[in-house]
């Protein structure tokens, strides 16, 4: 009874183990038809060739209060150079923090192919933070100053093409140059005078709407520039820069008060400057205040990071004491965006470059083609020493690395395409060493099993109990490996977090299949002749085994002398009882000599070699 | 040549014997003599730091058909470099150049010149420059994850094994492997990378993992070692160790066999990198670890598990009962593990022994 119910039991267990494959890869499949998703891991860079920069952040020791760089920090410098990448339009770009907060967090920017020196420089470079007085600001399309406005307010057909008539209408002194300098002589930094000819010119032609990134030159912060809102919704030009970001001391988001000390429910950023910050304020608010009721465009100031706009509000205040508050149309998410840019400009987060690769895309297939190649060969190595260890049960070795093998490739794709897993040469070479520690658990349980069949049990309870004690084995030598693994991984270094995802995954993947692929193999297997019955080449022999002369206690004060042909059930067995075997060992005891343990192994090899004799 | 099954059932059954408590002075001896050496070599000749540590830059340039090394000086020398220039070949067809540390303007010439002179193509030259303080993350990491690991490992292995003696010898083990490796690379001088490290790492996972399973066999015979007088602790454990023999060969073999393929191709076909570098590591800390598991590991429980009250009143009870016994028992004892024994009955001696009132 127990029997059929522990194949069922097998069969439900294997079942499911081939729904769980069909379906991971039907899940492969349907992303490759809907989603063009590949069918093969994508691969890292030292693989696939390209950039790699590993950049460590380090707070300016001079800035008081701020010298630890916080996992805020490091989003936020994420953040700003994914913003500076994209900007320069290398495609495919991946950032991360890498390491722990113990260690001091790096920052890692793979760019693949090879990136032009110019990108490179933008990643390196901190982010800058300004305070620039605003000059002139309209719509973010180009203007056409040719197309003059018609009656319905919507602009006319323009009579001469884009750069040409800009160029014209900016060139105001004809001299077919466009000057770079201030047009006049600026008496204070809010002076339309600082509008350069290229300025003018720039203000026409720039698209904020289609990108309105950092260009290249607009951030000298002694010149008026153009510059866009990074949402894209205005374009600017804006007077040279009267406050960096150094001189904000603290910026935080949060619900406005009106006079009356009342919670308003809108969202404000409140900011903080410092001593020096606090005298520039001050002035900038004062000259700023003094155009509210003239010129409410030059009442604005705006708050310039990496030469895009973040903020640009009007001055509403003279603020004396550096303590301001920005107001307007926030959500909280909003407001805790921007006082987080403001926070980080006021961070002067510099970064180390602890080490640049460029990695030859040759060198990485050549690596990758040849590291398969070792794959191979130790797994062949592997199949031929199983075979030779354990001959017919090397089948179920061989199907169980086979199973695991699938089970592997496709959960890196899978994580790859879903989850931005991308594998590495020391993602490889852990896979390469996962083949050991997989085939390891089939050895213990193979050994498990062959130790019972030692202590003469019956090979089909053998199965069963071996399993029963090689599962503990199992599970706590892969726990070792797990947490081996996630140590590894959480305390990442450079490549190590690779390998120590696929070393992680393997093991997790040889738990799965040793329970759920090896072991209902071996139950269903016992089914079958040449298994159940210990055939000499199964590698479950009992003979071979050395149980000795196959003797099997069937219960009863019984003992069967297996022969290895007898069905499992029989109870036949010797037929003798206790007392007349104690008889017969009586006497085949006096005639050999006296009981000494050296007797004991002689014993022994008689028996086996009478045995040896009998089979020819 | 006796076969390997029939090997593993003469150790099964005690028949045969390998005496690794007996002669654990001897074991424990040769391990801490290896430690010593290794910290000497360590302390003396240092480490070889690769370019990751040492900072500096790395060129390697791949598919030249003329490995001449002496365009690659020309190149370095036209850019003002004299000195600390170091140049391989690499594999067949490869060449690895390293220098001192460069500015990003500097790389960029000599990666350019060596374009030029070897005249290969943009993406078949791989170049590295690393600033010095990155081998001083990568350090203090890898020695966090040392400290965090084994931390966490005693702790689980204290709570599996329920004895602390268990996981404070298995990583005094862990401590013998790895300063014997590390002491190996002294020797050698073959260069530390980061890949280097990663292996370090592994051998950690790999030697507690080979350890663990001899463990779980010590665990599951000495279960209840007090029950019976046949064998003491210490024979229990060396049965333990003679019966997971046969498994720590086959799992050392076959965890050998991919690493050794890797190493093969990894320095013959490819020269040095990320692959020969772990899978040198790797290679010499499985064997070292196999080995510890066996001929150290187990031997340090018995040495610390002696000292305990309870064991030592089980020797001598051992010693009493063996007394008693003479050497009419010595059957008895022969058949207590092992396969059933034809007309052998134990009669009450298969009983478990009930303890004296007094010592209950």
């Amino acid at each position: 009874m127990a029997r059929t119910n522990t194949t069922r039991r097998a069969t439900k267990v294997l079942l499911s183990l081939v729904v769980l494959v069909l379906l991971a890869t039907s899940a492969l499949l349907i992303g490759n038809l809907w989603k063009k998703q590949p069918l093969t891991p994508s691969l890292a860079l030292d693989l696939e060739g390209g950039t790699q920069m590993i950049l460590a952040p380090k707070a300016d020791a001079n800035s008081k209060g701020r010298k630890n760089v916080t996992q805020e920090d490091i989003d936020q410098a994420i953040e700003i150079i994914r913003k500076r990448v994209d900007a320069s339009g290398v495609t495919e770009t991946e950032i991360t923090s890498q390491g722990s907060s113990q260690g001091g967090q790096n920052i890692v920017v793979s760019v693949p192919g090879t990136p032009d020196k110019d990108t490179l420089d933008l990643v390196r470079s901190s982010a800058q933070l300004r305070f620039r007085p605003v000059l002139l600001a309209g719509a973010p399309n180009p203007v056409n100053p040719t197309a003059h406005a018609g009656k319905d307010g919507k602009p006319g057909t323009p009579t001469k093409d884009l750069a040409t008539a800009a160029k014209e209408t900016a060139d105001a002194n004809k001299d077919g140059k466009l000057e770079t300098k201030p047009s006049g002589k600026p008496k204070d930094p809010s002076d339309t005078a600082w509008i350069s000819e290229q300025n003018t010119y720039d203000f026409f032609t720039r698209d904020c709407a289609k990108e309105p990134g950092r260009h290249e030159g607009t951030d000298d912060p002694n010149a008026a520039i153009v510059a866009c809102e990074r949402d894209g919704s205005q374009k600017y030009i804006l007077g040279p820069a009267e406050m960096e970001g150094t001189d904000v001391s603290r910026a935080d988001s949060g619900q406005g008060t009106s006079s009356t000390g009342q919670a308003t429910g809108a969202w404000v950023v409140n900011l903080t400057m410092n001593a020096e910050g606090t005298k520039k304020f001050k002035a900038l608010s004062e000259r700023l205040f003094a155009l509210k009721s003239t010129d409410p465009t030059r009442n604005r100031f705006a708050i310039v990071l990496d030469g895009a706009v973040v903020s640009a509000p009007s001055m509403n205040a003279i603020i004396p004491d550096g303590n301001g508050q920005i107001s307007g149309n926030f959500t909280a998410k909003s407001a805790a965006s921007l006082a987080n840019q403001l926070k980080f400009g006021s961070l002067p987060l510099n970064f180390d470059v602890l080490s640049e690769r460029q990695i030859s895309a040759t060198l990485g297939s050549e690596h990758l083609q040849k590291g398969l190649w070792a794959g191979l060969l130790g797994l062949l190595l592997v199949v031929i020493y199983l075979a030779w260890q354990y001959r017919g049960l090397s089948i179920v070795a061989l199907g169980s690395l086979f199973t695991a093998g699938i089970m592997v490739y496709g959960a890196i794709t899978l994580l790859s395409n879903h989850m931005g897993y991308r594998l590495s040469l020391a993602g490889v070479a852990g896979l390469i060493v996962a083949v050991g520690i997989t085939a390891d658990s089939f050895i213990v349980y193979f050994e498990r099993i062959r130790d019972e069949v030692r202590d003469g049990r019956p090979l089909v309870s053998a199965v069963d109990e071996g399993w029963a004690r090689a599962k503990r084995t199992i599970i706590i030598s892969d726990m070792v490996n797990l947490v081996a693994a996630a140590v590894l991984y959480f305390l990442a270094v450079g490549g190590v977090q690779g390998f120590a995802f696929t070393l992680g995954l393997t093991t997790i993947i040889d738990l799965i299949v040793i329970i759920m692929f090896t072991h209902p193999l071996m139950v269903l297997l016992m089914k079958v002749k040449f298994f159940g019955q210990g055939h000499r080449l199964s590698g479950l022999d009992p003979k071979h085994l050395g149980a000795t002369s196959g003797a099997v206690y069937v219960g009863r004060g019984q003992i069967r002398m297996g022969t290895g042909k007898d069905d499992a059930s029989g109870m036949e067995g010797t037929g003798l009882s206790i007392a007349e075997r104690r008889a017969l060992a009586k006497r085949e005891e006096e005639s050999h000599s006296s009981a000494a343990p050296e007797t004991v192994v002689e014993k022994n090899d008689q028996t086996e070699k009478a045995e040896g004799g009998s089979q020819k | 040549m006796i076969s390997f099954a029939e090997f593993g059932n003469q150790l099964y059954s005690g028949e045969k014997s390998f005496g690794f408590v007996k002669y654990r002075k001897v074991f424990i001896g040769v391990g801490l003599a290896l430690i010593l050496i290794s910290g000497l070599l360590l302390g003396l000749r240092g480490l070889n730091p690769g370019v990751e540590f040492r900072g500096g830059a790395e060129f390697t340039i791949t598919g030249i058909s003329n490995a001449d090394q002496n365009k690659a000086y020309t190149v370095t020398k036209a850019n003002g470099l004299n000195e600390g220039v170091r140049v391989a070949t690499l594999g067949t067809n490869a060449l690895r150049i390293q220098t001192q540390t460069l500015t990003q303007d500097q790389a960029e010439k000599i990666r350019n010149g060596l374009i030029e002179a070897y005249k290969v193509k943009a993406a078949d030259i791989d170049s590295t420059t690393i600033g010095p303080s990155w081998g001083k993350t990568v350090t203090i990491k890898a020695i966090w994850s040392l400290v965090i690991f084994l931390g966490v490992i005693a702790v689980i292995l204290g709570i599996y094994f329920r004895t602390w003696k268990m996981s404070a010898s298995a990583l005094l083990a862990l401590m013998h492997d790895i300063t014997i490796t590390v002491g190996f690379f002294a020797l050698t001088q073959v260069e530390i990378s980061p890949a280097t490290v990663i292996g370090l790492l592994t051998i950690l996972g790999y030697s507690l993992y080979d350890t663990v399973v001899v463990y779980d066999k010590i665990r599951e015979l000495t279960t209840d070692f007090e029950g019976q007088r046949r064998r003491t602790y210490s024979e229990l454990v060396n049965l333990a160790v003679n019966q997971t023999l046969v498994r720590s060969i086959n799992t050392s073999v076959v965890a050998l066999l991919p690493v050794a393929s890797i190493l093969f191709i990894g320095s013959y076909l490819l020269g040095a990198g990320t692959l020969r570098d772990i899978s040198l590591a790797l290679f010499v800390g499985t064997i070292i670890g196999t080995l510890s598991s066996i001929f150290i590991a187990s031997p340090l429980l018995t040495l610390l598990r002696e000292r305990e009250i309870k064991i030592q009143n089980h020797n001598s009870r051992v010693a009493q009962f063996r007394q008693g016994q003479g050497a009419a028992s010595d059957e008895i004892l022969e058949s207590a593990i092992g396969p059933v024994q034809v007309g052998a009955h134990q009669g009450q001696k298969a009983q478990p022994s009930r303890k004296a009132r007094s010592r209950r």
